[in-house]
């Protein structure tokens, strides 16, 4: 077969190719975290508030977004990583750190109120808000953003322990998806991150 | 009772693509069917059984609650590309689809079709291409980068399970195609044996690498919260298993397949 050996030749430098085009896709701008523009999709959602009235995304217009699901009962990564937030947001300029609005989406709806949400998001800083939803609202943006949440078996006192994501993702003011960061990120790191966040 | 099997078929993120390609070939499997019946050649009942189990098993692993599972937890994952990629993709091939789906069109030929598919079909269907794609296409998904991408991104979660399936169905078409590769002039039985051993090394290697790797080689199920609490070692180990053991025992049952028909037409020729 003599033309066995170039063809084979060609068409595997063609799947090559392909895939090294799909696999380099260059980001332009450079995070600490995950450059996820163009992979996730933009900010919507549909919630209720600490007052307990609907929130959309169409209300963050002009904010910096980073956007984080837990629940206030949670005794390790929500405290943590709110904790290490409301630091990072605290070593940003004044201008900056207003400019962002952190959301912290509780997926707990069972438990958490709005009030006691308020309450908890008030504990960490000005720029934190808490949302919830009914199941299906939280349904929608937890599919949206490719997390899943569950929950334990309650013990005898009726506590039970709640899984969810650890991500926080990040949204520049239109609303156009750009950031992912890790919770156990470095705070001046997260801080750097940010900062880019708010610039774009 | 009925509600939890509702549940549990219910698709977890519903995708026209899979319900409306699912119901193509089906269709167009069943009038190629009838149509070689009506000319007294129909495919026996265990191919059409094959045939349908095959597309039966890929569409639940893609648009089930196991879909769900697949996305928030490796080993699940590994478990619906071994479906896709190795036994529903063997099952498809083995009932050897494609005359029935040409006998489909009937007395209506498309010449552009069949120009386009001709060229096509010779370099994917080549013996080293389709090996190669075969090992790649594993290779690609799993590189943890790639992978962290493919999970967060519906579209490109779609175009790996998809290329997966393809992928898959046609290297099994080169390994099983049960006409004579010498009046067919398809791969020689040989040849196959090679395909075979080609495929199963590497993914041998990848299976045991990702097994006694450190945990945390894929980390975009800790980032997006798993389905359910499992230590993210063992969630590892599983997958690492689910990508070395099984795809190895899908390689021997092939190669069977293989020694059968060489040892068919070695007694026809006497």
């Amino acid at each position: 077969m003599p033309t066995f050996l170039p063809r084979t030749m060609k068409s595997l430098l063609l799947i090559a190719c392909v895939m090294l085009i799909s696999a380099c896709q260059q980001a332009s701008v450079t995070f600490h975290g995950k450059n996820i523009t163009g992979i996730m999709p933009d900010l919507a959602f549909s919630l209720t508030g600490e007052d307990g009235q609907p929130v959309t995304a169409k209300a963050m217009t002009g904010k910096t977004v980073l956007l984080f699901f837990g629940y206030t009962h949670c005794p390790d990564y929500c405290p943590t990583t709110l904790m290490a937030l409301s630091q990072a947001l605290k070593a940003l300029p004044e201008k900056t750190r207003r400019q962002v609005q952190v959301l912290f989406v509780s997926v707990d709806p069972k438990r958490d109120t709005p009030a006691l949400l308020k309450q908890y998001t008030a504990y960490f800083s000005d720029q934190v808000m808490g949302l919830t939803g009914s199941h299906e609202q939280l349904d929608a943006i937890t599919k949206r953003y490719r997390t899943a949440y569950g929950y334990g078996e309650p013990d005898a006192d009726g506590n039970y322990s709640v899984s969810h994501g650890l991500a926080i993702y990040g949204f520049d003011s239109q609303g156009r998806v750009h950031l992912m960061m890790r919770n156990d990120e470095r705070v001046a790191r997260m801080a750097e991150d940010i900062a880019t966040l708010s610039r774009l | 009772m009925w509600q939890s099997v509702q549940g549990a078929l219910t698709p977890y993120i519903f995708s026209p693509l899979t319900v409306l390609s699912c119901l193509f070939f089906v269709a167009l499997y069943g009038l190629g069917a009838w149509r070689l019946w009506q000319a007294g050649r129909g495919p026996s009942p265990w191919r059409i059984a094959s045939f349908l189990l095959g597309v039966l098993l890929c569409y639940a692993v893609m648009h089930t609650q196991f879909d769900y599972y697949a996305r928030f937890m490796f080993f699940m994952h590994r478990l619906q590309h071994l479906v896709l990629h190795h036994l529903g993709a063997f099952l498809i091939a083995l009932a050897n689809p494609i005359p029935v789906f040409m006998a489909a069109f009937g007395r209506w030929r498309l010449p552009g079709l069949a120009m386009a598919w001709r060229p096509l079909r010779r370099i994917l269907f080549d013996p080293v291409v389709a090996t190669v794609l075969f090992v790649g296409l594993i290779f690609f998904w799993l590189w943890p980068a790639v992978h962290f991408d493919a999970m967060l991104s519906l579209p490109r979660y779609e175009l790996m399970n998809a290329s997966m399936l393809v992928d898959g169905v046609i290297f099994w078409l080169v390994i099983l195609d049960p006409r004579d590769p010498q009046k067919a002039g398809t791969s020689g039985f040989g040849v196959r044996f090679m395909m075979l051993l080609g495929a199963l090394f590497p993914q041998i290697l990848l299976g045991a690498y990702i097994t006694f790797s450190p945990p945390g080689l894929y980390d975009v199920y800790s980032v997006c919260g798993r389905a359910w609490p499992i230590d993210p070692a063992t969630d590892q180990v599983l997958g690492g298993v689910f990508t070395w053991i099984p795809p190895a025992m899908m390689t021997v049952l092939g190669a069977l397949v293989v020694l059968r028909l060489y040892l068919h037409y070695d007694n026809q020729r006497g």
